[in-house]
């Protein structure tokens, strides 16, 4: 059995190891050691990480289902504001660094290119979740409102999956195992949901 | 194009740049095997420069060869220059079939003896909207064509990539339907800026570029200068190509060079120059314009992309 305090004890490295990568890789990428193509790589790594952090909040509202595992959903508000973190930095990498604040190109892009809709609408559902993960807007909400403002966490993990699996040119396996993951797991609390509606939150 | 010989890497950097190469120990290993392939080498430095613009640089040799899409060897940039170590490039031949005088299959080594390798620094755009500048070593491919003795029924040239899943750790998973296969119209094909290539930085083709020999049309999306030729086919119709079959929404025959033409997944607008920070304009048909402007003059190049 894991209390919520071998939980919240557990956050400050939890923390520093969520945020160790982005740190190494803006060093590697001012010292030129983040390989020959350092803009499209940056960008690569922090998406990435960002949809693993998505994924890893989702998991950790099914983990919480297992008994001894109950508190381990203290842990949630710090990792998914971590993947707001990583998007942010992505989306700002494509803004600033690939595009140079090129706003009618990067308009354009967002438009016309299905995969970068994708992912930036995804962003903009993430906006709402990280402004609202405090304790005090949960008071100030009501916990069932936030509790629907929260289910559009869904919403994010589909579109972040599809933004990567549409971007992939041949090999769609890691894709699409995120893909089944996120399936997964939204069957498991819809699943949840049928059976045992009075415990379902 | 505007050729300023001073603003660009002149020959004789390069040619240092070149022993610099050969004496780092991986390249001292692949020197050793390279006489043959520079038997002919003809190092006229205005044939080298011909075809650059005065703001032209030319990337590293390492630029050059651990960033490459070869999915034979894997699906990341890295993979090729990683997974490529097993690969034997040598003895080579290429089968000579569809509609020639006589299908035959020619040995490199003969191929080589009858064409005279030259320098052609060319840029290459890569659909994902990178480009480089590489010096390559190689000779017109409408060379290989005369020696080929099509028939004048033929009206397009397609080529195969090897398919030894055993030496190409990427070919063993279905990631495109392998071989690889590409094509080119006949006028293309003879168009002199088309070159088989079979050295890059004077050294043989390094495995992961497309080893021992490989098409290069600059004017073109990088996909369609494919790599480790064993078969060259003449035919009267439009042959499928590999990306064309998998997505001809994204993927085109033609795929020159076009930014006028939009790309679902990429702006084909600009481009990132590798080692470069800010993108740049790309250019029609890669700034090779003048010379091939005339091939398309009666093709709507938005249909025909």
């Amino acid at each position: 059995m894991f209390s919520t305090r071998n939980f919240n004890r557990s956050k400050p490295v939890l923390f520093i190891l969520i945020l160790f990568p982005s740190l190494l890789w803006a060093y590697q990428f001012v010292t030129g050691n983040l390989g020959v193509n350092p803009i499209e790589k940056l960008m690569d790594e922090l998406g990435l990480m960002a949809l693993r952090l998505i994924i890893i909040t989702l998991m950790i509202t099914t983990l919480s289902n297992i008994k001894p595992l109950k508190s381990i959903v203290v842990l949630r508000r710090m990792i998914g504001l971590f993947a707001f973190y990583y998007v942010c930095l992505h989306f700002s990498t494509y803004i600033v660094l690939d595009h140079f604040l090129d706003m009618k190109f990067i308009i354009q892009d967002i438009i016309k290119r299905p995969f970068i809709t994708f992912g930036f609408i995804s962003f903009l559902f993430l906006i709402p979740l990280a402004s609202t993960s405090t304790n005090n807007m949960i008071k100030r909400l009501g916990f069932k409102l936030w509790k629907k403002i929260h289910y559009l966490i869904y919403l994010v993990a589909i579109l972040a999956s599809m933004h990567f699996y549409v971007l992939v040119r041949a090999d769609k396996t890691e894709p699409v195992i995120y893909m089944g993951i996120i399936i997964l797991l939204l069957l498991h609390r819809i699943f949840k949901k049928l059976t045992r509606p009075q415990l379902a939150q | 194009m505007k050729i300023l010989s001073s603003e660009i890497t002149p020959y004789k950097t390069y040619l240092n740049r070149r022993k610099f190469i050969k004496s780092s120990l991986a390249s001292a290993l692949l020197a050793t095997v390279s006489s043959s392939v520079f038997a002919n080498h003809d190092s006229n430095s205005s044939v080298y420069n011909k075809y650059l613009n005065e703001n032209d640089k030319l990337n590293s040799y390492e630029e050059i060869t651990t960033y490459n899409n070869f999915y034979e060897f894997g699906t990341h940039k890295k993979h090729p220059h990683l997974n490529s170590g097993n690969f034997k490039p040598r003895p080579w031949s290429i089968k000579i079939d569809g509609l020639v005088k006589k299908p035959q299959t020619f040995d490199l080594e003969k191929i080589l003896s009858n064409v005279t390798i030259e320098d052609r620094v060319y840029r290459l755009r890569c659909v994902e909207a990178w480009s480089m500048v590489i010096p390559w070593q190689g000779f017109q491919l409408s060379e290989l064509i005369k020696m080929a003795e099509p028939l004048s029924s033929a009206k397009y040239v397609q080529f195969v990539t090897v398919f030894r899943p055993e030496e190409m750790p990427g070919q063993q998973k279905r990631t495109i339907i392998w071989p690889y296969r590409e094509g080119l119209r006949m006028d293309e094909a003879m168009n002199p800026l088309t070159i088989l290539a079979t050295g890059l930085y004077g050294h043989e083709m390094p495995n992961q570029n497309g080893a021992p020999i490989r098409l290069v049309v600059p004017w073109k999306y990088g996909f369609k200068s494919i790599k480790s030729i064993v078969e060259i086919r003449f035919l009267d119709t439009q042959p499928e190509t590999s990306w064309e079959t998998l997505a001809p929404w994204e993927y085109g025959f033609y795929a020159n060079v076009n930014p006028n033409v939009n790309h679902p997944r990429w702006s084909q607008g600009t481009e990132r120059r590798i080692g470069e920070f800010k993108r740049r304009e790309t250019l029609m048909f890669n700034g090779y314009e003048k010379e091939v402007a005339h091939l398309y003059k009666d093709l709507d190049l938005t249909k025909f992309y």
